[in-house]
């Protein structure tokens, strides 16, 4: 026994700085690789295919993608991704100012921001069904403010013209709130003797805001537009919960356009659905690789 | 600090931001305090169009309604089910991969922690189908287990960049001083980082707890059935049959809204430490 334990041992004791590493690695990198890094090449060939998700998959080519290009569905939801895109981007500054708004230290100000923060803690499935209601026609709180108004209700999201932007109205609240809670932290910590080096060069207002914090809240700014992207690239809670993708299809987004097609009654077509898939990753990987490009210098710089 | 502090301002501005502050709030939550407020409308008020005058009553009857007639109560067990093994199993997970990339040298490190990073910013469409054939390929397909699988496997990403860079600022001096004595690797692991790393596990917890409660995409996928269905899936399936009852929709909304509203206010400072990870140089 002895003599087989020593060198053991011993090989164990002079690898061990390689080997931890590995076996501390493995277990969690096994499971992301089978869950995430898999399924996406798996999604490539897929999208190859034309399948139904039981029956047998027949090779396409690219003909998924060439269908693609004539469904006006899915040209709708492009152009909605855009929007999403566009408009999403307003929480950044929205959050600022709230955060700037709430930056005092009067009494009772930290539970001020908590219940500031709070949509961000609720469910996007909630958060739907809320706005659903504030929308909802003949007694929704906005149809009847809008009634007062003009004399006459507008029922959101049963507008073709409007409903897209009734749910992402809906997804900035918790968005901003989001933006809210990375600023406050910014704001924070920004030097405080800069500021009062600055205000005794007489700068205040706008041009302090401009010149001396935003500059500061730097990494603040940068996490919040990139959860920004992302979140409204990821939309199809809300789409689900408030329209399911009406009226005629005017709400549909690439996320749910996706799901629709690969998993509702709709039909099970898989393989398009995965190449709309693909489309939606394509559009999110510009903005990935750029974040991971400046992290990586970053991440370069601090060693 | 900026902007400059109210107190330096004249009375009049002080007077006018204190009342500025509850004004500013109650607009921002309107939406929250409506359901709130018709949860608890009983529902012959509905009927007469009176959304918005006083209730003729409090009606905690419609929460009773909500659990006696829907299967609220299983849609919460579910969502436990799948969130408390998600919490465990990632927290294990990350801890280890965490541990690897932030104390150890080796040449692809770099690598794998970007994977890690970039995973986590992939659309869950290109993930759908052949995680939903994979699951179902396993035998867990409708099953909390076969959704508290993927979630773990998918948030380890997330929770790797978190904890990589905790332990990466840790002071290498106390691995160091240990190495000289002697102490095994896995000990420095389990004797001097991981008590270290309390916070970062306290944050990642709350953190994972709410994101995993909230998930209503991978819900829909990979479970169908009220008996494994989460209540973010189950509330959206209600929503389909209780047309117009808005006063039971409002209750069902509170009741899967509380327990990350919970948690969120018990643990708040790990919370947003854990949200606002990254905004400070």
């Amino acid at each position: 026994m002895a003599t087989t334990e020593t060198p053991n041992r011993s090989w164990w004791h002079r690898n061990q700085q390689t080997l931890t590493p590995l076996l501390f690695l493995a277990p969690g990198l096994l499971m992301f690789a089978v869950y995430v890094v898999w399924p996406i090449f798996s999604s490539f060939r897929l999208s190859l295919y034309d399948y139904d998700g039981l029956g047998r998959k027949v090779w396409l080519g690219l003909a998924n993608y060439r269908e693609l290009f004539a469904d006006r569905a899915f040209k709708t939801s492009l152009k909605n991704n855009v929007i999403w895109l566009v408009l999403y981007m307003l929480a950044v500054p929205a959050g600022l100012a709230i955060a700037i708004f709430l930056n005092q230290t009067v009494r009772g100000i930290r539970i001020y921001k908590s219940l500031f923060f709070f949509p961000f803690v609720i469910s996007q499935v909630v958060v739907g069904l809320m706005f659903a209601w504030f929308y909802a026609p003949n007694f929704g709180l906005l149809y009847k403010l809008i009634e007062m108004v003009t004399g006459k209700g507008i029922a959101v999201l049963a507008d073709p013209h409007l409903a897209t932007y009734g749910i992402i109205a809906a997804g900035l609240w918790p968005q901003i709130a989001y933006c809210m809670i990375l600023d406050l932290t910014g704001l924070n910590n920004v030097a405080p003797d800069q500021i009062e080096a600055a205000r005794l060069d007489g700068a205040k207002g706008l041009k302090m805001l401009w010149y001396v914090i935003l500059p500061q809240l730097r990494p603040a700014t940068f996490i919040a537009v990139v959860v920004t992207v992302i979140g409204a690239l990821r939309s199809f809670d809300l789409v689900s919960i408030m329209t399911n993708g009406g009226p005629f299809g005017s709400t549909r987004v690439l996320s749910y356009y996706m799901y629709e097609q690969a998993l509702s009654e709709y039909g099970y077509r898989m393989g398009y659905g995965a190449a709309i898939a693909v489309v939606l990753f394509g559009i999110m990987m510009i903005f990935i690789s750029g974040f991971i490009w400046k992290m990586v210098r970053d991440e370069r710089g601090a060693r | 600090m900026f902007p400059r502090p109210i107190e330096k301002s004249s009375p009049a501005v002080r007077t006018l931001y204190k009342v500025a502050l509850p004004v500013a709030l109650l607009l921002w939550l309107f939406p929250l305090l409506g359901v709130a407020l018709t949860s608890l409308r009983p529902a012959s008020d509905l009927a007469m169009g009176n959304y918005f005058g006083i209730p003729s009553s409090i009606a905690f009857s419609n929460y009773a309604d909500v659990f006696n007639n829907s299967p609220i109560g299983q849609y919460i067990l579910n969502s436990f089910k799948v969130t408390i093994p998600t919490v465990i199993g990632t927290l294990v997970l990350s801890c280890m991969t965490g541990f690897a990339l932030g104390i150890y040298r080796f040449r692809g490190n770099i690598i794998v922690f970007f994977l890690f990073v970039a995973g986590n910013f992939v659309p869950f469409q290109i993930l759908m189908v052949p995680v939903r054939d994979l699951t179902y390929n396993l035998g867990l397909y409708n099953t909390t287990g076969g959704l508290a699988l993927f979630h773990i496997a998918f948030q380890t990403g997330f929770c790797t960049l978190f904890m990589r860079n905790f332990i990466a600022a840790l002071p290498r001096e106390l691995i160091e001083a240990a190495r000289v004595e002697g102490v095994a690797e896995w000990r420095i692991f389990w004797y001097i980082v991981l008590p270290l790393m309390r916070p970062a596990i306290a944050a990642l917890s709350v953190l994972v707890f709410t994101f995993i409660w909230n998930d209503f995409f991978w819900a829909t996928v990979l479970t169908t059935s009220a008996s494994t269905q989460p209540v973010t899936a189950g509330l959206s399936s209600l929503n389909g049959q209780w047309i117009a009852a808005w006063h039971l929709v409002s209750a069902g909304s509170i009741v899967a809204a509380l327990p990350p509203v919970l948690m969120f206010f018990l643990m708040q400072k790990h919370f947003i430490a854990g949200l606002t990870l990254g905004a400070v140089k």
